[in-house]
């Protein structure tokens, strides 16, 4: 995950932003953010006013630094936003590098294959590819298995399986097959993947504002409006009182009280979320979607992969009345010895752990026959010397023994209900007729996953978990995990109508999903996470990707929704505190020459009136850059309950936001005397 | 000093004790359910439902409720004009008065149908009893009526789901008066008849003063028409003089009860909208807000006051207490409670010249006005302004949370923002753009009777009061000018459209959306923590916008006056 963090004061990186930020001082790139739109648009006027000043005579010195402040402010917005759109795209970049300098070979109508560049391919073209061959581009095998390795898209070293005819599909270009043939349908064009998809997301020019950054928008620029037509008529008022006040004074007066820090800081606020999802090796498909996980008030999880890890472990051993303990395990493990599916490993583990045998391999004697497991006997086992010993569901086993003549124990048979009952699986060990006692399996939690759904439950999220297992045992693992509600024996379409069903009661539902049956789920929920290595299906009906392909991720996304939407709040409560300082530096500037009793609102005792405006205006402009950091980061968040953190960033932005101006103000007003400036 | 608090603290809780009851009254007439007055009223109701083949169970979109709501007020508008024009040649016109002028005809209708009754003329000396009755009494009622029903379709915006339909106009308006309006006038008028008040259709009477002169003493139909002035946010006076006119308000008890007449109805509204959202505390939580802007605002005006002025100390008066401008008969507490109870309510009757109040008295007048009037605020308007300003606290509020910000269940998106926001502005920057343009044309500065900070003071307080739709003055400006006539009635305009028509679209918008359960990550908006943020919000927007402006005008002639100067 870190490796596509780039370093923060990467050079390049930097070095570009600032070209950028020149560059968007185009009207028609700036107008896409209008409180600084009309920033550039009073700069323009104010150094029109210096140049003719110096030409004509007037206070050039002092409107000349006005002017240099105010395209300072712009600039200052402008850098932040290009930081924010290079280091998406720089991390987009790095997974790109490998797909475009691809060659991909495609299969032709006579069935012979052609070798061109991965950039030419086009949508619904089948290619073929083998081992040691980079998958060129997005695509879904149709024919075929292959080892897989991802770690160029998702860091993780270990190869994975992908095949066709079932949920693991997908493939994505970029990524390399190891060992392996596969045909696959490309299923985007250059330029549509979802790689590219995300670079969109975090290009200003093409990104699509949000619904809440509109509503956000709307705000700052009623504000803007209303604080021109404020300085506007500040001008009339003043005449009557008989001070004439110079334009680029009223001009410094709005740019400080127009909302310049939250309107600066706001298109990066969002490219950087987007930023940060990336990291998270999430690629979102829609802005909207990443805000929709702040607001997400119902997830469904599944239940293997998500909460449990994907398989049961023998936890115990239950010896049957008067079977010793040893005897049980012994032919647990040789049970499961060519037993290859997890429970078998993990059965075979904690056996050698109880017999203390991790030192020495046990060899099963060689003319032993394993009995693999079957749908039909639902058991399986090892057989020598006459000796049959089998392991399985119980009823399996009850009829294999029963067949044998033999019978199953009163003592087997309540182990059994009893870790049914807990939740667990229980296995029935026998040895021909005798039964030696019950494994018992059960689902583990992953690591981790416990805190994590408390922390829903702070953030007042509702957790569901879909399995298929039947209510008990799913009863018993959803009070393990600590899961607020489950749906057991669920078929994959009743998830659409979970969906519905939550969605009716006015609920935001996010999930996650995999196969080709939950895409219809996917397209209906709020927030629909597909795995990368999902089916094509089901990558189409989400909203994002996740190319780990970890369940959890969802978490993840949930917080980045909210980091998002607080520092929005949060800058904006600010840069709205901040003008009350301002207003106390300015407004005694402008009017204390003319009525020194005006000088009691001077409270921070600025040195002249000057230096007051230019003091304002510069911590108007410095403020940005000095809070570019947060705004990429995003402010801290921590899980607690919505008082909590309303009352934490009321007093932190809001609180902090009325005093700290006023210190800087004063701190810049000292610097400004020292060093003659005004 | 003392007494006065008593006062004040007696005022509060007789207005709690009927505020409380009115409110759950109010809120069991508009949702249609039966009250104990419906056995008189009900039959009247239907009746004017058939007799207008309105169908009450119909429903309307909000744009057929806005068109409603147009089309009511301009017809009006034009009735009003129209009788102003041509009172001279119709009956119940004892003095004879004649056409009233265009300009003044045309500020007076837009005056009454948007509930200001900004009064540019002398009633006495200009309306005929017939245009004050069927004119203005009238629009006194419907002004106020329309008021109280808009709101409502912003209420039960809250409440109901996935519908494109607000509620029907003419239910909620004749609802608003029927149940409410009429028989609280009704019982206010009687009362204030036991007071005094006159209440005649002779012609003023003619008196031989001791020195021998004629005078003319004006009487006419008040009580009815004073008590729908306070009750319904309207505050047009027959009289010039307004509530300080001994004939319409004659004692100290009904000073009493005109003020609670005045803040009854805004203050019982949160109520009833808590009832009718079916979350009482949240009524609480907007309720409390106003109360605590309310006390603050008095607190500092009072504060003003109990100074006095130092120059009048230094003239040798022994007391430098201000009563200049004020009735003898009611003294400062009264005088200075009624002044932050009509300025906060956009009532604008006075029992006191304003302007002849402690600069910093006037000051929180103004801010009273300026920010739109949603401190209690005009009956109905008031809570929806004041529900603006919530919409903007919660959405910063739930933005610092994490969350698209919900109010009540209901999310606010871009469309809400943009109504809240133009409900918030538009009529502080029409009252600014014109006070801005008064003062810098020759026109404007010719109606000034005072120079310096005070003339400011006297033009922004006229526009304050046009944009809230108070209707109060500071004396000292002659407005009864072409300029002046046109410009506020301009604002006037503003201040009413452009917070009843947003509101109206955010009840559309509000009540097509699901409701979203609470959760312990909903902001909970029925909290202490909302209450200050609403204050919060109220205060900042408010003194970013007004912040210049009050400066150059009352806090500068403050100063001037502590440094002895006067005006």
């Amino acid at each position: 995950m870190e490796k596509t963090t780039p370093k923060f004061w990467q050079s390049k990186l930097i070095k570009t932003s600032i070209k950028g930020s020149f560059l968007r001082l185009d009207p028609r790139l700036l107008w896409h953010n209008p409180v600084m739109f009309v920033v550039e648009i009073v700069s323009v006027i104010t150094s029109l006013i210096s140049v003719s000043n110096l030409i004509y005579g007037g206070p050039f010195l002092f409107n000349i630094h006005i002017s240099i402040w105010l395209w300072f402010t712009v600039l200052f917005a402008n850098f932040a936003e290009a930081l924010a759109e290079g280091r998406g795209k720089a991390q987009a970049e790095t997974l790109r590098r490998a797909q475009s300098e691809a060659y991909a070979k495609r299969l032709l109508a006579n069935g012979q294959t052609e070798t061109i560049p991965a950039l030419s391919l086009r949508k619904n073209d089948m290619v073929v590819v083998e081992d040691n061959d980079p998958i060129p581009g997005d695509g879904e095998i149709v024919e075929g298995v292959a080892l897989v390795d991802e770690s160029a898209v998702t860091g993780e070293s270990a190869p994975v399986i992908r095949e066709a005819k079932g949920d693991r599909t997908g493939v994505t270009g970029g990524t390399r097959v190891l060992s392996g043939r596969i045909k696959v349908t490309i299923t985007a064009n250059p330029g549509e993947t979802f790689l590219d998809h995300m670079i969109s997301m975090v290009e200003s020019a093409t990104r699509q504002k949000t619904p809440n950054e509109r509503a956000l928008e709307i705000l700052l620029v009623g504000l803007t409006v209303l604080f021109i037509v404020v300085v506007g008529t500040l001008a009339p008022f003043g005449v009557y009182t008989g001070v004439k006040i110079t334009l680029p004074v009223l001009v410094a007066l709005l740019v400080c009280l127009m909302p310049t820090t939250i309107g600066g800081l706001l298109p990066a606020i969002g490219i950087a979320g987007m930023d940060r999802l990336i990291q998270h090796n999430v690629i979102a498909l829609s802005g909207r979607a990443v805000e929709a996980a702040g607001d997400v008030n119902v997830v469904l999880l599944d239940k293997t992969g998500t909460i449990t890890l994907g398989n049961r472990m023998a936890t115990d051993f239950i010896p049957a009345a008067g079977i010793k303990n040893e005897e049980l395990v012994e032919a647990a493990l040789f049970a499961s010895l060519a037993d290859e599916t997890p429970e078998g490993r993990s059965i075979v583990a904690l056996a050698k752990y109880r017999l203390d045998r991790r030192g020495r391999d046990i060899k099963p004697s060689p003319e032993a026959k394993f009995i693999p497991f079957t749908a039909e006997l639902r058991m399986s086992g090892i057989s020598w010397n006459g000796r049959e010993i089998r392991k399985g569901a119980a009823d399996a086993v009850a009829k294999f023994v029963q067949e044998r003549g033999g019978v199953i124990p009163e003592s087997v048979t309540a182990a059994v209900d009893r870790v049914a009952r807990e939740g667990g699986t229980p296995l029935v060990v026998v040895d021909s007729t005798r039964a030696l006692g019950v494994i018992y399996l059960k689902d583990v939690l992953k690591e981790g996953i416990k805190e994590r759904l408390s922390q829903l439950r702070l953030l007042g999220i509702h957790s569901i978990m879909i399995t298929g297992d039947n209510p008990l045992t799913a009863a018993a693992i959803a009070a393990e995990a600590g899961i607020d509600d489950f749906v057991a024996q669920a078929r994959p379409e009743e998830k659409l109508k979970l969906i519905r069903k939550y969605q009716a009661e006015g609920n935001l539902v996010a999930m996650i999903g995999d196969g080709t049956n939950d895409a219809p789920a996917l397209a209906q929920a709020d927030v629909a996470v597909a795995m990368n290595a999902g089916t094509q299906a089901s990558r189409e009906a989400a909203n994002m990707v996740d190319l780990d392909s970890n369940p959890t991720k969802l978490l993840d996304i949930v917080e980045i929704g909210k980091q998002i939407l607080m520092t929005r709040g949060a800058l904006t409560t600010f840069s709205v505190a901040n003008d009350v300082a301002k207003y106390f530096a300015i407004i005694p500037a402008i009017f204390v020459p003319f009525f020194p009793m005006l000088g009691i609102l001077n409270v921070m005792r600025l040195s002249t009136p000057n230096s007051a405006i230019l003091s304002a205006i510069i911590f108007n402009a410095i403020i940005i850059p000095l809070l570019i950091p947060l705004s990429l980061r995003g402010i801290t968040y921590r899980p607690m309950t919505a008082m909590a953190l309303l009352w934490r960033n009321l007093v932190i932005y809001g609180i902090g936001g009325l005093i700290l101006p006023f210190i800087g103000i004063k701190l810049i007003d000292l610097l400004i005397v020292f060093l003659h400036l005004a | 000093m003392a007494k006065d608090i008593t006062y004040i603290l007696v005022f509060l809780g007789v207005l709690m004790l009927l505020a409380l009851p009115l409110g759950h009254y109010m809120a069991q007439v508009f949702t249609g359910r039966r009250t104990f007055m419906s056995f008189i009223i009900r039959p009247f109701e239907s009746g004017l439902y058939r007799l207008c083949r309105v169908n009450e169970n119909e429903e309307m979109s909000w744009k057929q409720y806005s068109l409603a709501f147009l089309l009511f007020n301009a017809v009006g508008f034009m009735v009003l004009f129209l009788l102003q024009i041509v009172q001279g040649r119709l009956p119940l016109n004892p003095m004879g008065f004649g056409s009233v002028r265009w300009d003044t005809a045309l500020n007076t209708a837009i005056s009454f149908v948007t509930n200001t009754n900004w009064q540019a003329y002398g009633g006495e000396t200009t309306m005929s009893y017939l245009t004050q009755m069927v004119g203005l009494t009238v629009q006194n009622f419907v002004s106020a009526a329309v008021g109280m029903a808009v709101a409502l379709p912003l209420i039960r915006a809250f409440t109901s789901k996935l519908r494109n339909t607000i509620g029907n106009f003419w239910v909620d308006m004749t609802r608003s008066v029927l149940y409410v309006l009429l028989p609280l006038s009704i019982i206010l008028a009687m009362l204030l008849v036991s007071q005094g008040v006159v209440q005649t259709f002779a012609p003023s009477v003619k008196a031989q003063t001791i020195e021998g002169t004629e005078q003319v003493i004006a009487v006419g139909p008040v009580a009815s028409q004073v008590a729908i002035k306070e009750l319904g946010s309207n505050g047009g006076g027959f009289f010039n003089a307004n509530s300080s006119h001994p004939f319409e308000n004659p004692t100290p008890f009904s000073n009493f009860l005109e003020m609670l007449a005045i803040l009854l109805i805004p203050a019982a509204l949160p109520f009833t909208f808590g009832i009718m959202v079916k979350n009482r505390r949240q009524g609480w939580a907007i309720f409390a807000a106003m109360m605590i802007l309310f006390l603050v605002g008095l607190g500092a005006a009072f504060w003003a006051e109990w100074q006095g002025n130092p120059i009048l100390a230094q003239s040798g008066l022994g007391s430098s207490t201000n009563m200049e401008g004020k009735e003898v008969r009611f003294g400062i507490g009264p005088s200075v409670l009624w002044g932050q109870v009509t300025t906060v309510t956009s009532n604008g009757s006075v029992n006191a010249m304003h302007d002849s109040m402690m600069p910093l008295t006037g000051l929180v007048f103004m801010f009273n006005m300026a920010i739109g009037e949603v401190i209690f605020g005009g009956v109905g308007v008031g809570l929806i302004g004041m529900l603006m300003y919530a919409i903007l606290a919660i959405f910063l509020a739930g933005l610092m949370i994490g969350r698209t910000p919900e109010f009540l269940g209901k999310k606010l998106e871009a469309r809400e923002m943009i109504m809240a926001v133009i409900a918030v502005i538009a009529p502080a920057m029409a009252s600014l753009i014109f006070a801005g343009i008064a003062v810098a044309i020759p026109t404007g500065l010719s109606s000034l009777n005072n120079p310096g900070p005070h003339g400011l003071s006297e033009i922004l307080y006229a526009f304050f009061s046009a944009a809230g739709n108070n209707g109060s003055a500071f004396a000292g400006l002659n407005a009864n000018t072409v300029f002046y006539n046109l410009a506020t009635g301009f604002v006037m305009l503003v201040g009413r459209s452009a917070t009843i028509l947003p509101a109206l679209a955010i009840a559309g918008s509000l009540a097509m959306k699901k409701s979203v359960p609470s959760s312990s990550a909903t902001f909970p908006t029925a909290s202490p923590l909302f209450t200050v943020l609403l204050i919060g919000v109220v205060l900042i927007v408010g003194a970013l916008t007004f912040f210049p402006a009050l400066i150059l005008g009352p806090f500068l002639e403050h100063l001037l006056i502590f440094a002895g100067r006067t005006f």
